[in-house]
Protein backbone atom coordinates (compact mmCIF):
# COMPACT_ATOMS: atom_id res chain seq x y z
CA UNK A 1 0.00 0.00 0.00
CA UNK A 2 1.53 3.65 -0.82
CA UNK A 3 2.15 5.96 1.92
CA UNK A 4 2.65 9.62 2.13
CA UNK A 5 4.48 11.81 4.51
CA UNK A 6 4.52 15.86 4.52
CA UNK A 7 7.86 15.97 6.56
CA UNK A 8 11.65 14.45 7.36
CA UNK A 9 13.37 14.29 10.61
CA UNK A 10 16.79 13.12 11.03
CA UNK A 11 17.01 12.61 14.76
CA UNK A 12 21.14 12.03 15.73
CA UNK A 13 21.30 10.00 13.14
CA UNK A 14 25.24 8.50 13.46
CA UNK A 15 26.91 6.17 10.53
CA UNK A 16 30.39 4.77 11.37
CA UNK A 17 32.24 2.35 8.96
CA UNK A 18 34.26 0.23 11.15
CA UNK A 19 36.32 2.42 13.50
CA UNK A 20 35.43 5.56 10.72
CA UNK A 21 32.39 7.86 11.94
CA UNK A 22 31.32 9.23 8.72
CA UNK A 23 28.43 10.48 10.21
CA UNK A 24 28.13 11.49 13.83
CA UNK A 25 24.44 13.08 15.07
CA UNK A 26 22.75 14.66 12.37
CA UNK A 27 19.31 16.43 13.60
CA UNK A 28 16.92 17.99 11.00
CA UNK A 29 13.80 18.60 10.02
CA UNK A 30 12.02 19.59 6.77
CA UNK A 31 9.17 19.83 5.00
CA UNK A 32 6.40 19.09 1.83
CA UNK A 33 7.81 22.20 -0.64
CA UNK A 34 11.07 23.12 0.46
CA UNK A 35 14.33 22.72 -0.87
CA UNK A 36 17.21 21.38 2.16
CA UNK A 37 20.94 21.75 0.77
CA UNK A 38 23.56 19.49 2.92
CA UNK A 39 26.48 21.70 1.72
CA UNK A 40 30.49 20.61 2.48
CA UNK A 41 33.52 19.95 1.34
CA UNK A 42 34.19 15.88 -0.05
CA UNK A 43 33.72 13.71 2.68
CA UNK A 44 32.33 15.56 4.76
CA UNK A 45 29.06 12.81 4.77
CA UNK A 46 26.63 14.12 2.11
CA UNK A 47 26.76 11.18 0.34
CA UNK A 48 26.22 9.29 3.25
CA UNK A 49 23.73 11.11 4.54
CA UNK A 50 21.96 10.60 1.30
CA UNK A 51 22.05 6.71 1.38
CA UNK A 52 20.69 7.07 4.98
CA UNK A 53 17.59 8.94 3.59
CA UNK A 54 17.24 7.01 0.70
CA UNK A 55 17.22 3.83 2.91
CA UNK A 56 20.25 2.38 0.98
CA UNK A 57 22.37 2.36 4.14
CA UNK A 58 21.27 1.78 7.39
CA UNK A 59 22.21 4.07 10.35
CA UNK A 60 24.33 2.86 13.17
CA UNK A 61 22.48 4.97 15.79
CA UNK A 62 19.45 7.33 15.58
CA UNK A 63 16.73 7.56 13.14
CA UNK A 64 14.96 9.27 10.23
CA UNK A 65 11.35 9.52 10.42
CA UNK A 66 9.03 9.91 7.60
CA UNK A 67 6.19 11.66 8.58
CA UNK A 68 5.13 8.95 10.98
CA UNK A 69 7.02 6.29 9.07
CA UNK A 70 10.33 4.40 9.12
CA UNK A 71 11.95 2.66 6.83
CA UNK A 72 12.48 -0.61 9.05
CA UNK A 73 8.76 -0.76 9.12
CA UNK A 74 7.49 0.97 6.00
CA UNK A 75 10.23 -0.46 3.16
CA UNK A 76 8.99 -0.97 -0.06
CA UNK A 77 5.94 1.27 0.10
CA UNK A 78 8.10 3.66 1.46
CA UNK A 79 11.09 3.25 -1.33
CA UNK A 80 7.95 3.87 -3.83
CA UNK A 81 7.53 7.75 -2.39
CA UNK A 82 11.87 8.41 -2.66
CA UNK A 83 13.73 9.38 -5.91
CA UNK A 84 17.26 9.63 -5.58
CA UNK A 85 19.42 10.93 -8.37
CA UNK A 86 22.66 10.11 -7.35
CA UNK A 87 26.72 11.57 -8.65
CA UNK A 88 26.36 8.00 -10.96
CA UNK A 89 23.33 8.18 -13.17
CA UNK A 90 22.24 4.54 -12.72
CA UNK A 91 21.12 4.09 -16.35
CA UNK A 92 22.02 1.73 -18.44
CA UNK A 93 24.29 2.48 -21.01
CA UNK A 94 23.30 -0.05 -23.83
CA UNK A 95 19.47 0.58 -23.10
CA UNK A 96 17.87 3.27 -25.32
CA UNK A 97 16.69 6.40 -23.06
CA UNK A 98 12.79 5.41 -23.73
CA UNK A 99 13.94 1.70 -22.35
CA UNK A 100 15.52 2.43 -19.38
CA UNK A 101 12.48 5.19 -18.41
CA UNK A 102 9.94 2.12 -19.43
CA UNK A 103 12.06 -0.05 -17.42
CA UNK A 104 11.93 1.97 -14.23
CA UNK A 105 8.69 3.01 -14.76
CA UNK A 106 7.51 -0.24 -14.82
CA UNK A 107 9.50 -1.22 -11.72
CA UNK A 108 7.99 1.67 -9.58
CA UNK A 109 4.16 -0.18 -10.94
CA UNK A 110 3.37 2.43 -13.78
CA UNK A 111 0.28 1.36 -15.58
CA UNK A 112 1.79 2.42 -19.03
CA UNK A 113 5.39 2.15 -18.73
CA UNK A 114 6.10 3.12 -22.32
CA UNK A 115 3.93 6.28 -21.57
CA UNK A 116 5.00 7.54 -18.89
CA UNK A 117 8.80 7.17 -20.58
CA UNK A 118 7.16 8.89 -23.61
CA UNK A 119 6.23 11.73 -20.93
CA UNK A 120 9.49 11.55 -19.26
CA UNK A 121 11.73 12.32 -22.14
CA UNK A 122 8.62 15.33 -23.24
CA UNK A 123 10.02 16.66 -20.41
CA UNK A 124 13.71 16.21 -19.97
CA UNK A 125 13.02 17.59 -23.99
CA UNK A 126 14.75 14.66 -25.44
CA UNK A 127 11.82 13.12 -27.57
CA UNK A 128 13.62 13.28 -30.46
CA UNK A 129 16.39 10.67 -28.88
CA UNK A 130 14.21 8.52 -27.40
CA UNK A 131 15.73 5.40 -29.47
CA UNK A 132 19.00 6.47 -28.98
CA UNK A 133 21.33 3.93 -26.40
CA UNK A 134 22.19 6.19 -23.29
CA UNK A 135 26.11 5.35 -24.16
CA UNK A 136 25.74 7.79 -27.57
CA UNK A 137 24.33 10.55 -25.20
CA UNK A 138 26.30 13.64 -23.71
CA UNK A 139 26.94 13.67 -19.97
CA UNK A 140 24.50 16.92 -19.75
CA UNK A 141 22.09 14.57 -21.75
CA UNK A 142 22.32 11.65 -19.46
CA UNK A 143 21.92 13.58 -16.62
CA UNK A 144 18.11 14.85 -18.00
CA UNK A 145 17.20 11.23 -18.77
CA UNK A 146 18.97 10.24 -15.11
CA UNK A 147 16.57 13.15 -13.31
CA UNK A 148 13.87 12.08 -14.79
CA UNK A 149 13.93 8.57 -14.28
CA UNK A 150 14.30 9.42 -10.56
CA UNK A 151 11.13 11.67 -10.53
CA UNK A 152 9.10 8.99 -12.98
CA UNK A 153 7.05 7.95 -10.02
CA UNK A 154 5.94 11.70 -8.99
CA UNK A 155 8.55 10.91 -5.62
CA UNK A 156 7.10 13.14 -2.29
CA UNK A 157 11.36 12.94 -1.39
CA UNK A 158 13.59 13.71 -3.46
CA UNK A 159 17.10 12.93 -3.09
CA UNK A 160 20.04 14.82 -5.32
CA UNK A 161 23.24 14.35 -4.76
CA UNK A 162 25.87 16.59 -6.97
CA UNK A 163 23.62 17.01 -9.68
CA UNK A 164 25.53 19.52 -11.25
CA UNK A 165 28.46 18.11 -11.93
CA UNK A 166 29.15 17.94 -16.12
CA UNK A 167 26.28 20.14 -16.94
CA UNK A 168 26.56 23.05 -19.33
CA UNK A 169 25.09 26.74 -18.43
CA UNK A 170 21.12 25.39 -20.41
CA UNK A 171 20.96 21.97 -18.69
CA UNK A 172 22.28 23.64 -15.19
CA UNK A 173 19.57 26.34 -15.57
CA UNK A 174 16.63 23.97 -16.88
CA UNK A 175 17.71 21.71 -13.70
CA UNK A 176 17.28 24.83 -11.36
CA UNK A 177 14.26 25.46 -13.05
CA UNK A 178 12.68 21.37 -12.29
CA UNK A 179 14.13 22.04 -9.08
CA UNK A 180 11.90 24.83 -7.83
CA UNK A 181 9.02 23.23 -10.15
CA UNK A 182 9.26 20.05 -8.15
CA UNK A 183 9.45 22.34 -4.74
CA UNK A 184 6.03 24.23 -6.22
CA UNK A 185 4.61 20.73 -6.45
CA UNK A 186 4.66 19.82 -2.88
CA UNK A 187 7.94 17.90 -2.96
CA UNK A 188 10.71 17.74 -0.26
CA UNK A 189 14.07 18.18 -1.97
CA UNK A 190 17.75 17.35 -0.73
CA UNK A 191 20.29 18.69 -2.51
CA UNK A 192 24.02 17.35 -1.83
CA UNK A 193 26.35 19.78 -3.37
CA UNK A 194 29.57 21.28 -3.02
CA UNK A 195 28.89 23.95 -5.68
CA UNK A 196 27.78 26.77 -4.30
CA UNK A 197 27.78 29.02 -6.88
CA UNK A 198 25.07 27.00 -8.45
CA UNK A 199 23.09 25.92 -5.13
CA UNK A 200 22.84 30.49 -4.56
CA UNK A 201 19.33 31.34 -4.38
CA UNK A 202 17.91 27.61 -4.74
CA UNK A 203 18.09 26.70 -1.02
CA UNK A 204 15.38 27.03 1.83
CA UNK A 205 17.29 25.26 4.26
CA UNK A 206 20.95 24.76 4.46
CA UNK A 207 22.73 21.91 6.64
CA UNK A 208 26.88 22.88 6.53
CA UNK A 209 28.51 19.48 7.37
CA UNK A 210 32.11 18.60 8.20
CA UNK A 211 34.03 15.42 8.82
CA UNK A 212 30.29 14.10 9.23
CA UNK A 213 29.30 15.96 11.87
CA UNK A 214 26.63 19.16 11.35
CA UNK A 215 28.35 22.52 11.92
CA UNK A 216 25.53 24.61 11.42
CA UNK A 217 21.94 24.92 9.85
CA UNK A 218 20.70 28.41 8.09
CA UNK A 219 17.49 29.00 7.25
CA UNK A 220 16.91 30.80 3.49
CA UNK A 221 20.78 31.39 3.25
CA UNK A 222 21.71 34.46 1.46
CA UNK A 223 25.61 35.14 0.07
CA UNK A 224 25.83 31.48 0.26
CA UNK A 225 29.78 30.99 -0.67
CA UNK A 226 30.25 33.93 2.17
CA UNK A 227 28.35 32.20 4.98
CA UNK A 228 30.01 28.95 3.97
CA UNK A 229 33.16 30.24 4.78
CA UNK A 230 32.57 32.17 7.95
CA UNK A 231 30.57 28.82 9.25
CA UNK A 232 33.54 26.48 8.03
CA UNK A 233 36.43 29.10 9.23
CA UNK A 234 34.66 29.07 12.31
CA UNK A 235 35.99 25.73 14.18
CA UNK A 236 39.12 25.26 12.01
CA UNK B 1 11.26 -7.29 -15.70
CA UNK B 2 14.97 -7.48 -14.47
CA UNK B 3 15.28 -11.40 -16.47
CA UNK B 4 14.17 -8.86 -19.58
CA UNK B 5 16.04 -6.18 -18.83
CA UNK B 6 19.13 -8.42 -18.25
CA UNK B 7 18.42 -10.46 -21.74
CA UNK B 8 18.16 -7.26 -23.60
CA UNK B 9 20.86 -5.82 -22.45
CA UNK B 10 22.80 -8.98 -23.24
CA UNK B 11 21.09 -9.64 -26.79
CA UNK B 12 22.31 -6.27 -27.83
CA UNK B 13 25.79 -6.38 -26.12
CA UNK B 14 26.29 -10.68 -26.86
CA UNK B 15 29.46 -9.37 -24.15
CA UNK B 16 28.95 -12.32 -21.38
CA UNK B 17 27.48 -14.79 -23.80
CA UNK B 18 30.27 -14.98 -26.12
CA UNK B 19 33.03 -14.76 -23.23
CA UNK B 20 30.92 -17.45 -21.11
CA UNK B 21 30.33 -20.10 -24.28
CA UNK B 22 34.30 -19.40 -25.45
CA UNK B 23 35.70 -20.51 -21.93
CA UNK B 24 32.99 -22.93 -21.45
CA UNK B 25 34.21 -24.82 -24.79
CA UNK B 26 37.56 -24.05 -24.24
CA UNK B 27 37.61 -25.69 -21.03
CA UNK B 28 35.59 -28.94 -22.91
CA UNK B 29 38.65 -28.47 -25.73
CA UNK B 30 41.11 -28.58 -23.66
CA UNK B 31 39.99 -31.62 -21.42
CA UNK B 32 39.49 -33.39 -24.74
CA UNK B 33 42.61 -32.94 -26.06
CA UNK B 34 44.51 -34.08 -22.70
CA UNK B 35 42.24 -37.02 -22.03
CA UNK B 36 41.01 -38.39 -25.14
CA UNK B 37 43.24 -41.03 -26.55
CA UNK B 38 42.63 -42.84 -29.48
CA UNK B 39 39.00 -42.31 -29.31
CA UNK B 40 39.36 -43.39 -26.09
CA UNK B 41 37.69 -41.55 -22.62
CA UNK B 42 38.85 -42.33 -19.31
CA UNK B 43 35.83 -43.52 -17.61
CA UNK B 44 33.22 -41.03 -15.84
CA UNK B 45 35.64 -38.55 -17.49
CA UNK B 46 32.65 -36.44 -19.55
CA UNK B 47 30.58 -36.22 -16.64
CA UNK B 48 32.79 -34.20 -14.34
CA UNK B 49 34.49 -32.27 -17.55
CA UNK B 50 31.05 -31.00 -18.32
CA UNK B 51 30.54 -30.12 -14.55
CA UNK B 52 33.89 -28.41 -14.50
CA UNK B 53 32.99 -26.14 -17.72
CA UNK B 54 29.75 -25.28 -16.64
CA UNK B 55 31.10 -24.22 -12.90
CA UNK B 56 34.13 -22.73 -14.74
CA UNK B 57 31.78 -20.46 -17.24
CA UNK B 58 29.37 -20.07 -14.66
CA UNK B 59 31.77 -17.90 -12.35
CA UNK B 60 32.57 -16.22 -15.09
CA UNK B 61 29.17 -15.31 -15.70
CA UNK B 62 28.18 -14.20 -12.49
CA UNK B 63 31.02 -11.79 -11.92
CA UNK B 64 30.60 -10.00 -15.31
CA UNK B 65 26.86 -10.17 -14.87
CA UNK B 66 26.89 -7.95 -11.21
CA UNK B 67 30.10 -5.92 -13.02
CA UNK B 68 27.34 -4.28 -15.59
CA UNK B 69 24.67 -3.23 -12.38
CA UNK B 70 28.32 -2.00 -10.99
CA UNK B 71 29.28 0.36 -13.80
CA UNK B 72 26.79 2.71 -13.43
CA UNK B 73 25.81 1.75 -9.89
CA UNK B 74 22.31 0.34 -11.67
CA UNK B 75 22.25 -2.04 -8.40
CA UNK B 76 21.25 0.94 -6.09
CA UNK B 77 18.22 1.84 -8.56
CA UNK B 78 17.46 -1.80 -8.40
CA UNK B 79 17.49 -1.63 -4.36
CA UNK B 80 15.26 1.77 -4.19
CA UNK B 81 12.32 0.02 -6.34
CA UNK B 82 9.18 -0.26 -3.85
CA UNK B 83 9.63 -4.44 -5.00
CA UNK B 84 10.82 -6.77 -1.91
CA UNK B 85 14.26 -6.22 -2.68
CA UNK B 86 14.46 -10.46 -2.81
CA UNK B 87 12.35 -9.92 -5.77
CA UNK B 88 15.83 -8.62 -7.34
CA UNK B 89 17.77 -11.67 -6.20
CA UNK B 90 15.32 -13.55 -7.89
CA UNK B 91 15.43 -11.34 -10.67
CA UNK B 92 19.38 -11.62 -11.57
CA UNK B 93 19.02 -15.85 -10.42
CA UNK B 94 16.69 -15.98 -13.52
CA UNK B 95 18.58 -14.05 -15.77
CA UNK B 96 22.13 -16.17 -14.53
CA UNK B 97 20.04 -19.61 -15.24
CA UNK B 98 18.91 -18.62 -18.26
CA UNK B 99 22.31 -17.87 -19.46
CA UNK B 100 23.89 -21.27 -18.12
CA UNK B 101 21.33 -22.78 -19.66
CA UNK B 102 21.97 -22.10 -22.70
CA UNK B 103 25.65 -22.62 -22.38
CA UNK B 104 24.73 -25.88 -21.14
CA UNK B 105 22.60 -26.50 -24.65
CA UNK B 106 26.08 -26.19 -26.56
CA UNK B 107 28.04 -28.16 -24.06
CA UNK B 108 26.15 -31.48 -23.73
CA UNK B 109 26.01 -32.52 -27.59
CA UNK B 110 29.93 -31.39 -26.94
CA UNK B 111 31.30 -33.15 -24.64
CA UNK B 112 28.96 -36.25 -25.92
CA UNK B 113 30.49 -35.93 -29.24
CA UNK B 114 34.63 -35.10 -28.20
CA UNK B 115 34.26 -37.94 -25.45
CA UNK B 116 31.91 -40.10 -27.36
CA UNK B 117 29.36 -41.00 -24.89
CA UNK B 118 25.58 -41.36 -25.01
CA UNK B 119 24.68 -37.97 -22.71
CA UNK B 120 21.65 -37.93 -24.27
CA UNK B 121 19.76 -41.35 -24.16
CA UNK B 122 18.06 -39.93 -20.68
CA UNK B 123 17.00 -36.62 -21.87
CA UNK B 124 14.18 -35.93 -19.46
CA UNK B 125 16.87 -37.19 -16.34
CA UNK B 126 19.71 -35.22 -18.28
CA UNK B 127 17.64 -32.12 -17.95
CA UNK B 128 16.34 -32.59 -14.28
CA UNK B 129 20.24 -32.76 -13.33
CA UNK B 130 21.53 -29.81 -15.13
CA UNK B 131 18.12 -27.62 -14.04
CA UNK B 132 18.34 -28.49 -10.60
CA UNK B 133 22.77 -28.23 -10.39
CA UNK B 134 22.69 -25.24 -12.24
CA UNK B 135 19.78 -23.75 -9.77
CA UNK B 136 21.94 -24.58 -6.73
CA UNK B 137 24.93 -23.12 -8.11
CA UNK B 138 23.61 -19.71 -9.55
CA UNK B 139 21.96 -19.21 -6.30
CA UNK B 140 24.41 -19.37 -4.34
CA UNK B 141 26.91 -17.46 -6.94
CA UNK B 142 24.27 -14.68 -7.61
CA UNK B 143 24.07 -14.11 -4.00
CA UNK B 144 28.04 -13.96 -3.67
CA UNK B 145 28.04 -11.67 -6.74
CA UNK B 146 25.70 -9.17 -5.38
CA UNK B 147 27.68 -9.11 -2.16
CA UNK B 148 30.93 -8.69 -3.62
CA UNK B 149 30.09 -6.33 -5.64
CA UNK B 150 31.60 -3.53 -4.32
CA UNK B 151 34.69 -5.40 -3.13
CA UNK B 152 37.91 -4.42 -5.22
CA UNK B 153 39.12 -8.53 -4.67
CA UNK B 154 35.76 -9.46 -5.69
CA UNK B 155 36.93 -11.49 -8.56
CA UNK B 156 39.73 -13.46 -6.68
CA UNK B 157 36.84 -13.70 -3.40
CA UNK B 158 33.91 -15.15 -5.71
CA UNK B 159 35.83 -18.45 -6.84
CA UNK B 160 37.23 -18.62 -3.35
CA UNK B 161 33.92 -18.36 -1.75
CA UNK B 162 31.69 -20.17 -3.85
CA UNK B 163 33.39 -23.14 -4.79
CA UNK B 164 33.07 -24.38 -1.24
CA UNK B 165 29.63 -24.25 -0.73
CA UNK B 166 28.88 -25.46 -4.20
CA UNK B 167 30.56 -28.50 -3.59
CA UNK B 168 27.70 -30.74 -2.77
CA UNK B 169 26.08 -29.25 -5.80
CA UNK B 170 28.91 -29.91 -8.02
CA UNK B 171 29.16 -33.41 -6.74
CA UNK B 172 25.75 -34.65 -6.63
CA UNK B 173 25.62 -33.36 -10.29
CA UNK B 174 28.41 -35.06 -11.62
CA UNK B 175 27.52 -38.48 -9.64
CA UNK B 176 23.81 -38.23 -11.37
CA UNK B 177 25.55 -37.70 -14.65
CA UNK B 178 27.93 -40.29 -14.10
CA UNK B 179 25.41 -42.73 -13.39
CA UNK B 180 23.18 -41.26 -16.54
CA UNK B 181 26.26 -42.74 -18.44
CA UNK B 182 26.46 -46.24 -17.40
CA UNK B 183 25.32 -48.82 -19.57
CA UNK B 184 22.82 -50.20 -17.40
CA UNK B 185 21.69 -46.83 -15.74
CA UNK B 186 20.02 -47.14 -12.50
CA UNK B 187 17.01 -44.71 -12.27
CA UNK B 188 16.43 -45.16 -9.03
CA UNK B 189 20.07 -43.75 -8.58
CA UNK B 190 19.78 -41.00 -10.22
CA UNK B 191 16.51 -40.08 -8.23
CA UNK B 192 18.12 -39.93 -5.51
CA UNK B 193 20.91 -37.49 -6.95
CA UNK B 194 18.27 -35.61 -8.21
CA UNK B 195 16.45 -35.57 -5.14
CA UNK B 196 19.48 -34.39 -2.99
CA UNK B 197 19.92 -31.60 -5.85
CA UNK B 198 16.12 -30.17 -4.93
CA UNK B 199 16.55 -30.58 -1.46
CA UNK B 200 19.82 -28.19 -1.69
CA UNK B 201 17.94 -25.65 -4.30
CA UNK B 202 15.27 -25.12 -1.98
CA UNK B 203 18.23 -24.35 1.36
CA UNK B 204 19.96 -21.87 -1.04
CA UNK B 205 17.42 -20.52 -2.63
CA UNK B 206 15.64 -19.70 0.58
CA UNK B 207 18.96 -18.73 2.55
CA UNK B 208 19.73 -16.56 0.01
CA UNK B 209 16.00 -14.71 -0.29
CA UNK B 210 16.50 -14.63 3.50
CA UNK B 211 19.69 -13.00 3.85
CA UNK B 212 19.75 -10.91 0.42
CA UNK B 213 18.39 -7.76 1.97
CA UNK B 214 20.38 -7.40 5.07
CA UNK B 215 23.68 -8.04 3.13
CA UNK B 216 22.49 -5.77 0.29
CA UNK B 217 21.18 -2.80 2.92
CA UNK B 218 24.77 -1.93 4.24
Amino acid sequence: MAIDFLELTAEDVSRHFGRRRALSKISFQTRTGSILGLLGPNGAGKSTMIAVLATLMRASGGAVRYGTHTAALAGASLRARIGILGHDLFLYPELTARENLAFFAGLYGAADAHAAADAALARAGLGDRAHDPISSFSRGMRQRVALERSLIHGPRLVLLDEPFTGLDDASTAALVARLRGLRDEGAIVILATHDLDLAEGLLDEALFLRDGRMVDAVARPGALRSTYRSIMGRRS
Amino acid sequence: MILRKDLTVEVRSLEIAYTTLFFAVSCVLFFAFALVKEGKAPEDGAAGILWIAIAFSGTLALGRTFERERQSETLRALLMAPAARPAIYVGKLLSIIALLVAAEVVLVPLVAFLFQVPLLAHPFWLAAVLVTGTIGFAAVGTLFSAMLVRARSRDVLLPVLLYPITVPVIIAGVRATAELLEPDVELALVRFWVALLVALDVVFVTLALWTFEPLMTD
